[in-house]
């Protein structure tokens, strides 16, 4: 019988998840103990604390990884895609803090949202760094299920506690199918690190290894909200609150695609042909169905997530390509619109604390005049969703579009565009309501004029300042792109 | 140095301009005319000190922007795109002056769009990188859509829309070929892009520039932007906007894809030709002031296309100097349809006539235009369409009627507009006070009167100083030396 070795732990490796960790604890136990006046700064101080450490500690880590290796027995990696990715899930978690920090509602558990949202940022950062189907699972459900906490956090809320249990369902429905396609790689090669299935890919059974692949890619897709594995985004991201939907539109995105582009090219480089045109195919689907369901959308939070379905599209086409250019597409595509993703969601959190009710487009009216900065703001995230200059959008649309190329695909470069042209018309509706439809006067704020928001706002101005500097600095960041994905091995 | 600062300095002053809280609309328009005035100064001192003799890249500027895909801010100025940029100051300026002259609402944003769209187009002028190229062909849209959209007529938002998505599913086909043309040759420098013999790529380009000219029978944003759009907004889309297309065609389409254009010549100078007619038939019978200049802005357009596709140094010297002229005859033709919709609140033809009498600074103006317009022998648009027909005749003669027809055409519609707007009875909508000119909208109108004045004395002006005095072997060769 074999003796149980225990494994090198590296624990600085391990430290951004572990100071999230750590935070969460103190958000959960220690806001008890405080006068109910100071939990909600202490948590939100507490939280944003942590996370600047988590994202200094990747950075660190960064900068110091010139080549990836396994750590704890090879269960997850430490390598630059995984730190990369944990320094744009906290700030986007950080993002987050600003929005949430005035949200209204009950005050007795603001402990625990922090909680859960670190709780959601650390699964992350672990799920990115997985390096087998095992830590793939358990950092998938851990980041899930403070998700869906998340979503239903509003307990006064019924549309709060729908999303969350549909959330729930339709999510734990897409576990347990990347559940099952993980048991049958197990089973068609023995193996369930990455890098082991790929060589253990050869002798074994095709056709469970294909299946399971499917299955695993399925799984993933709900996560990321690629069509037609996607209905749950509107209904989640309408009904969830609007702080919670700022900031999961973002961060699933970068995690689960992340994590994609590591599962596919570690473990599954001998199925490169299979992969490529299923996710091209993904790719068009969630191009197609999201962008022409977000034509007839009223609700501005629909038509974001309508709109996040278009970006799953945009964003799987550098991963379908399987090429070192699409790697760094990716990671620079989603750099600037985490960002955007956030930023816009704030704005409509704004704007839902003003009116007191869920945004409809038109109730945008007459805000570029109003709230100048919000309005500003919200027009350049439209036109960067557009992909006009100066959003860095337009460059990683350019990139995603090269990648595509530069493989061959340059039908999907133009797949991109058409989708490009008819998203123009919705994201061009919301600009048209802040700035060119005469503001109402029965839409005056619900209780008089909204407290000033200066956590929001300095959000808004944050995520606004990341993607007017992801277009300027786009040289320097596509080099952090390139660094984290050269290690990979591309097919193509 | 100098191109970056003629590209920097009207973003400076729209950043300025939105920054800073204002009060007045006067003290907003004021800082943006002197912005643009400082633009136009700029520029005169470049014009002094170009070196005409050659016809190679000058003032450029260059730093590196991503290098992967080998993308640079690359920037400079021949000797042609010299002349665009000098239409795009002066017409920025009067159009700017117009805006301070009428006031805007909300003056900071309004100017700050206008300088922004400034710097966009002198970007386009000068870019020489794809890339930088197309990020400036696109950013112009976006103060063209706030402009038109928020201080438009109360047809823009069908209009913008409108004008959006075509320029748009234009210009991103041209997004696709940049990328194919530069992922093909490792570099997206313009100016050692070489030549391409892929099909896809050549009509990427050309569609992105016939939606923006407008080519026949890409036109369908036209009239509505044009009618929708403030008369100077108007003035700037039609006069400078435009030409980016003609330039691109210029500066892209014909050095890199010498053997399409060959075969599509056909094709291309077929669509013109029959641009030109129906534009001017259109423009013959549109029903009010703006729709004659905007479909003869389409007529003109396609003449100038017929110039370049000639491709030969007559058509080419005279599509180039027809680009300066006709931005400067429909720039003032839509400032002047401005000044009289101020006094009528109408544009409608039958309710005007009878204008001149007692304004004669007005009818003088308008006359002065509209007999440049036409081409009348001794004008700068007769010597810019001299050269683009006598640059066509050798292509086909038959090519060579169609425009002298056209000429024709041009003096019916002129003729109409002017005899419909200053003659005739006094129109039910012209009151008996409508005042004449004023100072202000006089000195803007009569800027670019004299811009073109000049030039009809002196056309060779241009025509000596573009190319380095051989334009059909500047483009071949040397924009890829």
């Amino acid at each position: 019988m074999e003796t149980f070795v225990k494994p090198d732990i590296d624990w600085a490796a391990l430290s951004p998840v572990l100071v999230l960790l750590g935070g969460a604890a103190i958000t959960m136990l220690v806001p008890l103990f405080l006068p109910v006046g100071v939990r909600r700064g202490f948590s939100a101080f507490i939280a944003a604390a942590a996370l600047i450490a988590a994202g200094v500690a990747a950075a660190i880590l960064f900068a110091h990884d010139d080549s990836g290796r396994g750590i704890l027995a090879d269960a997850l990696r430490r390598d630059r895609l995984a730190e990369l990715a944990q320094v744009i899930l906290a700030a986007s978690g950080l993002l987050a803090i600003g929005i949430s920090y005035r949200e209204p509602g009950r005050r007795e558990g603001i402990g625990d949202y922090y909680t859960l949202l670190l709780s959601a940022v650390g699964g992350m950062c672990f799920f990115v760094s997985a390096n087998s189907l095992m830590t793939l699972f358990l950092g998938l459900e851990w980041f899930s299920i403070s998700l869906y906490i998340m979503c239903a956090v509003a307990v006064d809320r019924l549309g709060s506690l729908e999303a969350g249990l549909k959330y729930l369902i339709v999510g734990s429905f897409g576990s347990a199918i990347l559940l099952f396609g993980s048991a049958l790689v197990y089973g068609a090669t023995g193996e369930i690190g990455f890098a082991e299935i790929e060589r253990a890919a050869a002798g074994g059974d095709r056709f469970l290894l294909v299946t399971g692949l499917a299955m695993l890619l399925v799984g993933l897709a709900f996560k990321v909200s690629a069509a037609p594995f996607h209905m749950w985004t509107p209904d989640v991201y309408e009904g969830a609150p609007t702080p919670v939907t700022a900031f999961m539109s973002a961060a699933t995105k970068v995690a689960g695609l992340v994590l994609t582009l590591r599962l596919l090219t570690t473990a599954f480089g001998s199925e490169e042909e299979l992969w490529t045109l299923s996710l091209a195919a993904i790719a068009c689907i969630s191009l197609a169905w999201g962008n022409l369901a977000a034509l007839v959308q009223t609700d501005v939070k629909r038509l974001l997530a309508y709109s996040s379905v278009s970006h799953a599209g945009f964003l799987l086409i550098p991963i379908a390509v399987g090429t070192p250019l699409g790697g760094r597409a990716l990671l620079y595509y989603l750099m600037s619109y985490a960002a955007m993703s956030v930023g816009s969601f704030a704005i409509v959190a704004a704007r839902e604390r003003e009116l007191a009710r869920p945004v409809a487009v038109s109730d945008l009216a007459g805000m570029g005049w109003e709230r100048p900065f919000h309005g500003l703001a919200m027009a350049i995230f439209m036109f960067g969703f557009i992909g006009l200059p100066p959003a860095g959008l337009f460059l990683g649309k350019f990139y995603a579009f090269s990648a595509a190329v530069e493989r061959g695909w340059a039908w999907l470069a133009i797949a991109g565009v058409v989708a490009t042209v008819v998203s123009i018309y919705y994201y061009l509706g919301v600009v048209r309501a802040i700035y060119v439809s005469p503001g109402d006067l029965r839409l005056a704020p619900a209780g008089g004029s909204p407290p000033r928001d200066p956590a929001l706002t300095t959000a808004v101005a944050a995520a606004l300042a990341v993607t007017v500097g992801t277009f300027f600095a786009a040289g320097p960041l596509i080099d952090l792109a390139r660094d984290s994905v050269e290690f990979l091995r591309f097919p193509f | 140095m100098i191109t970056t600062a003629l590209i920097v300095l009207p973003f400076a002053g729209a950043l300025l301009l939105w920054v800073l809280p204002w009060r007045t609309s006067t003290a907003a328009g004021g800082l943006a005319l002197l912005v643009g005035l400082g633009e136009l100064a700029l520029w005169v001192g470049t014009v002094v000190n170009f070196d005409f003799e050659s016809s190679g890249l000058q003032y450029d500027a260059e730093r590196t922007w991503f290098s992967d895909l080998g993308v640079s801010y690359k920037v400079g100025l021949y000797d042609f795109s010299l002349w665009l940029v000098g239409l795009t100051a002066l017409v920025a300026v009067a159009s700017i002056g117009y805006g301070l002259w009428a006031g805007r609402v909300r003056p900071g944003a309004y100017f700050g769009l206008l300088l922004f769209l400034t710097g966009a187009t002198v970007g386009v002028f000068t870019a020489q990188d794809l890339l930088l190229f197309y990020v400036f062909f696109e950013a112009m849209l976006i103060p063209l859509y706030v402009l038109i959209g928020v201080w438009g007529g109360a047809g823009r938002a069908g209009a913008t829309i409108k004008f959006i998505v075509y320029t748009m599913g234009g210009s991103l086909l041209m997004l696709v070929a940049i990328i194919a043309f530069g992922l093909d040759r490792g570099s997206f420098d313009m100016t050692e892009l070489g030549t391409s013999d892929s099909t896809w790529i050549f009509l990427g380009f050309l569609v992105a520039f016939a939606v923006k000219a407008p080519l026949w029978p890409f036109h369908g944003w036209l009239p509505d932007a044009y009618r929708e759009a403030p008369a100077e907004v108007s003035a700037i889309l039609s006069g400078v906007v435009s030409k980016t297309a003609a330039y691109g065609l210029l500066r892209i389409v014909l050095p890199s894809f010498p053997e399409q254009v060959a075969d599509w010549r056909t094709v291309v100078l077929a669509l013109a030709s029959i641009g030109l007619v129906y534009g001017s038939f259109l423009a013959f019978r549109a029903p009010d002031v703006r729709g004659v200049i905007a479909y003869s802005s389409l007529a003109q357009m396609c003449l100038i296309v017929i110039g370049l596709f000639a491709f030969n140094d007559s058509g080419l010297n005279g599509a180039l100097l027809q680009m300066v002229n006709h931005g400067l005859i429909s720039a003032s033709l839509f400032l002047l349809a401005g000044t009289v919709e101020r006094r009528t609140a109408t544009g409608e033809l039958r309710l005007l006539g009878g204008m001149a009498r007692g304004r004669p600074v007005l009818a003088t103006l308008f006359i002065v235009v509209g007999v440049v317009a036409l081409a009348v022998p001794g004008s700068s648009a007769f010597a810019g369409e001299f050269l683009v027909l006598n640059g066509i005749f050798p292509v086909g003669w038959g090519w060579a009627v169609v425009g002298a027809a056209a000429m024709v055409l041009a003096a019916m519609y002129v003729l109409r507009l002017v005899s419909a707007v200053l003659h005739r009875d006094a129109g039910t909508m012209v009151p008996d006070a409508a005042l004449d000119l004023r100072p202000g909208e006089t000195s803007l109108v009569g800027m670019l009167v004299i811009a073109l004045l000049a030039l009809s004395l002196w056309p060779a002006g241009i025509t000596d100083r573009i190319f380095g005095g051989q334009p059909r072997q500047a483009v071949t060769t040397r924009f890829s030396e």
